[in-house]
């Protein structure tokens, strides 16, 4: 039997999750015993060969493309998981939530004080993808089946929950894992 | 100009003796001279009283009939709760932006007059009402609405707008006011035909331990809808060691759909103060304070009157009726516009010239109440049934009403039904006899107890009203048949988001939340998992917020679901991708389209 598919991708992330990821060290040895990693920056296919268990999505929707990947994501993943604040909540880029979105084009790249655009003019090359009115978390663009909060949640919370998961497993999340200050 | 400010200010001070505790007064007297509570006059204020700026500035911008931008001399206040919505405030509200030129939270540009919408005001059995400063207007019509515009233009008196007079006290010379009792019904206890006075001297030949027994005999609960058994609480409040006590009575009754305090104050405030004495003299309390909402002001002349009458008669002031240790008397404090100000300790915040901010609890109000001494909160009806409790006996009062609810009930009913107005029966009455009293056989749902209650539906008709069944503090909306139940849970939800006082987290926040998805199910959008989502932070927010506003707020969506389930499912949708139905693409990338002048190339 051949082994379950993993998908990762990071949208309007910082890959710091993808970092911690990476943290589990020496497991990803075990890892890649119980998985094959599909499309994800890890071995970096960029579209889906097939049909995935599971799928993790680092930060949320800023802009079209992280919509249609997170939406591709959704249509090949089985299960897909929230990993980190940026896709729970948002995080730090829906900080621009309560700005409107000219304002913060104009702030970054005609008025702020560290500003130097001899053009005068906001890019607009048509490779960029439009902007989203908001940012908004994973789960109110799709349908999300779990949510591993944390800024980054820590490799030992990312391995705990996808070895419960591949292993049909209840989640066990000592408190260490699910604490935050 | 600004020293003229600030010397009336401080006059206004000096005639409180300076005091902190009358701050609320101090700022309401401010707002009606000045026509706000400007940074000027907090300066005056603070300077004047003694007190960190700070303090009175957050005093000054928590409640709603207050500002510091400057209001019209005028200001209209028009209802907007829902059995005025139901009764079409719609159009009067389009009659006075027409009339007036201006939009709500606008004034005139002569600063004559400001329009403004203001939650329930205490007349839902006479709906659409406003207040035209501290007088009642109410049936408007859009043409009444036009008429009171040109009238105030042309006289720049509210006064003159009254036209025919109510019934009872309200056609006093003291009150003058429009408002009607509508008492539709009257029972053995609150509205019994007996002469004043009678309870008060029964009281003074028992000890104040025997007036608690009776009243603990008679299994009295606080009638303002949270049922805490009163002799317990006076006994509480007696035994707490501190001498100097207090007696407050709620009369912020502002909850949506109440208005039952409002008949008792108009036409038995008698009653009332006889009812706080009694309480006075059991617990061994030397004042009471009248906590009335600032809606209600318009009965203050008629209140001050009765109060001067019974010091005069000897029955307040100093040794009443003889008893030479026996010292009484009550004030009363105006609220200015806060519904959480009803939850007890946040009253008590107010009382005390603060933010309506409720307190931690414990120590409760009857250990550590009102300026750290021991109080005694109940409401307006709980005071006047004490009286004839008294005066008959705990036995007799037990014989009325059923098992766990002894005694009577007013309800104050409204909305779509043929005889709004207050009802007194004991309890144990059945939804289906009080639909049929009032003409409301075809009601499709019933809202007991306000907002923060709970809505029935007709299988539950044959429910009662009790302690231990459908308690409630008074209010009783009826629904008909076509009206849209999640129309109505959603205004109920905006009422909540704008009386939070937002210090818990779960409250300020979760409401908004709710109301969101609740507005996602009524455009179609929402999915059934959705309304999981709503109920577990429904509960989130019911059991981490520290009082009832917060505790009680989801629960417009919670019984919704539970008894009209069918309303919310025949609305949502199922996405069978697992692409979230209110996730539109194209709307969210509108406004970046037209900033960079082209279209998506993904979703187009």
């Amino acid at each position: 039997m051949s082994k379950p598919k993993v998908a990762t991708t990071s949208l309007a992330g910082c890959f710091g999750c993808h970092m911690s990821l990476l943290d589990i060290d020496e497991r990803i040895l075990q890892l890649i015993e119980l998985i094959d990693f599909d499309k994800s920056p890890i071995d970096d296919i960029k579209e889906f060969t097939g049909r995935c268990l599971v799928g993790l999505v680092e930060g949320g929707c800023a802009n079209e493309e992280n919509v249609r990947v997170l939406q591709d994501f959704r249509k090949h993943c089985d299960i897909l998981i929230s990993v980190g604040d940026c896709a729970t909540m948002g995080g730090l880029p829906a900080m621009r939530n309560t700005i409107p979105l000219r304002e913060c084009l104009e702030e970054a790249y005609l008025n702020g004080p560290s500003v130097y655009n001899p053009s005068g003019k906001i890019p607009n090359d048509e490779e960029i993808p439009l902007l989203l009115n908001k940012v908004y978390p994973c789960h109110e663009v799709v349908k999300i089946d779990y949510h591993l909060p944390g800024c980054p949640p820590s490799a030992d919370t990312i391995w705990q929950a996808l070895t419960a998961l591949l292993g049909d497993k209840p989640v066990g999340m000592p408190y260490e894992l699910i604490k935050y200050d | 100009m600004s020293n003229d400010l600030s010397a009336a200010v401080k006059e206004i001070c000096l005639q409180h003796n300076n005091d902190r505790i009358y701050l609320m007064d101090i700022l309401r007297k401010v707002q009606v001279d000045h026509g706000s509570v400007s940074d000027e006059a907090i300066d005056a204020i603070a300077d004047a009283v003694s007190i960190p700026r700070v303090e009175v500035e957050s005093t000054a911008t928590f409640y709603a009939f207050l500002s510091k931008e400057k209001k019209g001399k005028i200001v209209i206040r028009l209802c907007n709760d829902i059995i005025d919505r139901l009764a079409g405030v719609d159009v009067v509200a389009k009659a006075f932006k027409e009339e007036l030129g201006v939009d709500f939270g606008e004034t005139t540009a002569d600063g004559l007059i400001t329009l403004e919408y203001t939650p329930c005001i205490g007349m839902s059995d006479q709906a659409p009402a406003a207040l035209v400063n501290d007088e009642v207007i109410t049936y408007l019509s859009s043409d009444k609405a036009r008429e009171i515009v040109r009238t105030l233009k042309k006289t720049g008196d509210p006064k003159k707008l009254v036209s025919r007079l109510g019934d009872g006290n309200n056609a006093s010379p003291l009150v003058n006011s429009m408002v009607h009792n509508n008492i539709r019904k009257k029972g053995d206890v609150i509205f019994a035909d007996y002469p004043d006075g009678a309870g008060l001297k029964k009281a003074l030949t028992m000890s104040p331990v025997e007036v608690i027994n009776e009243v603990t005999n008679a299994r009295l609960r606080g009638r303002g809808g949270a049922g805490f058994p009163a002799g317990m609480k006076w006994q509480f409040t007696r035994a707490a060691e501190d001498p100097e006590k207090y007696i407050i009575c709620n009369a912020d009754e502002g909850e949506p759909g109440t208005f039952k305090d409002r008949v008792l104050l108009t036409d038995y405030p008698e009653r009332l103060f006889e009812g706080m004495t009694i309480a006075g003299y059991a617990i061994g309390a030397q004042q009471g304070i009248l906590y009335l909402r600032a809606e209600y002001a318009y009965l203050s002349n008629l209140l001050e009157n009765v109060l001067a009458k019974k010091r005069k008669d000897g029955v307040l002031g100093k040794a009443i009726l003889g008893k030479k240790a026996f010292d009484f008397d009550i004030r009363i404090q105006f609220g200015a516009g806060a519904y959480v100000c009803g939850e007890e300790t946040a009253l008590i915040s107010s009382c005390e010239g603060s933010r309506g901010d409720p307190k931690n609890r414990p120590p409760f109000p009857a250990q550590k109440g009102f300026m750290g001494h021991p109080t005694c909160v109940n409401n307006v009806e709980t005071y006047v049934a004490v009286v004839r409790l008294i005066d008959m006996g705990a036995a007799w009062f037990t014989s009325i009403g059923s098992k766990g609810s002894s005694g009577t009930k007013l309800l104050s009913i409204s909305g779509d039904c043929h005889a709004p107005g207050v009802y007194e029966y004991p309890f144990g009455i059945t939804i289906k006899q009080l639909l049929q009293d009032v003409g409301a056989e075809d009601a499709k749902a019933v809202q007991i107890g306000g907002p923060s209650g709970q809505m029935i539906g007709k299988e539950d008709f044959n429910r009662t009203i009790c302690y231990d069944d459908l308690a409630t503090g008074g209010s009783v909306m009826i629904f008909g048949a076509d009206r849209n139940i999640l129309e109505v849970a959603d205004y109920f939800m905006e009422f909540f988001i704008e009386e939070s006082c937002g210090y818990c987290t779960p409250c300020r926040v979760g409401n908004v939340l709710l109301k969101g998805y609740l507005e996602r199910v009524m455009n179609g959008q929402a999915e059934e998992a959705d309304l999981e989502v709503m109920k577990s932070l429904a509960r989130t927010v019911k059991t981490t917020s520290r009082c009832g506003l917060g505790q009680t707020s989801p629960n417009p969506i919670l019984t919704t679901l539970a008894k009209f389930y069918p309303e919310y499912t025949k609305l949502l949708k199922t996405s069978k991708d697992g692409f979230k139905p209110s996730f539109n693409i194209q709307e969210v990338l509108q406004e970046s389209q037209s900033i960079t002048g082209r279209k998506s190339v993904h979703f187009s």
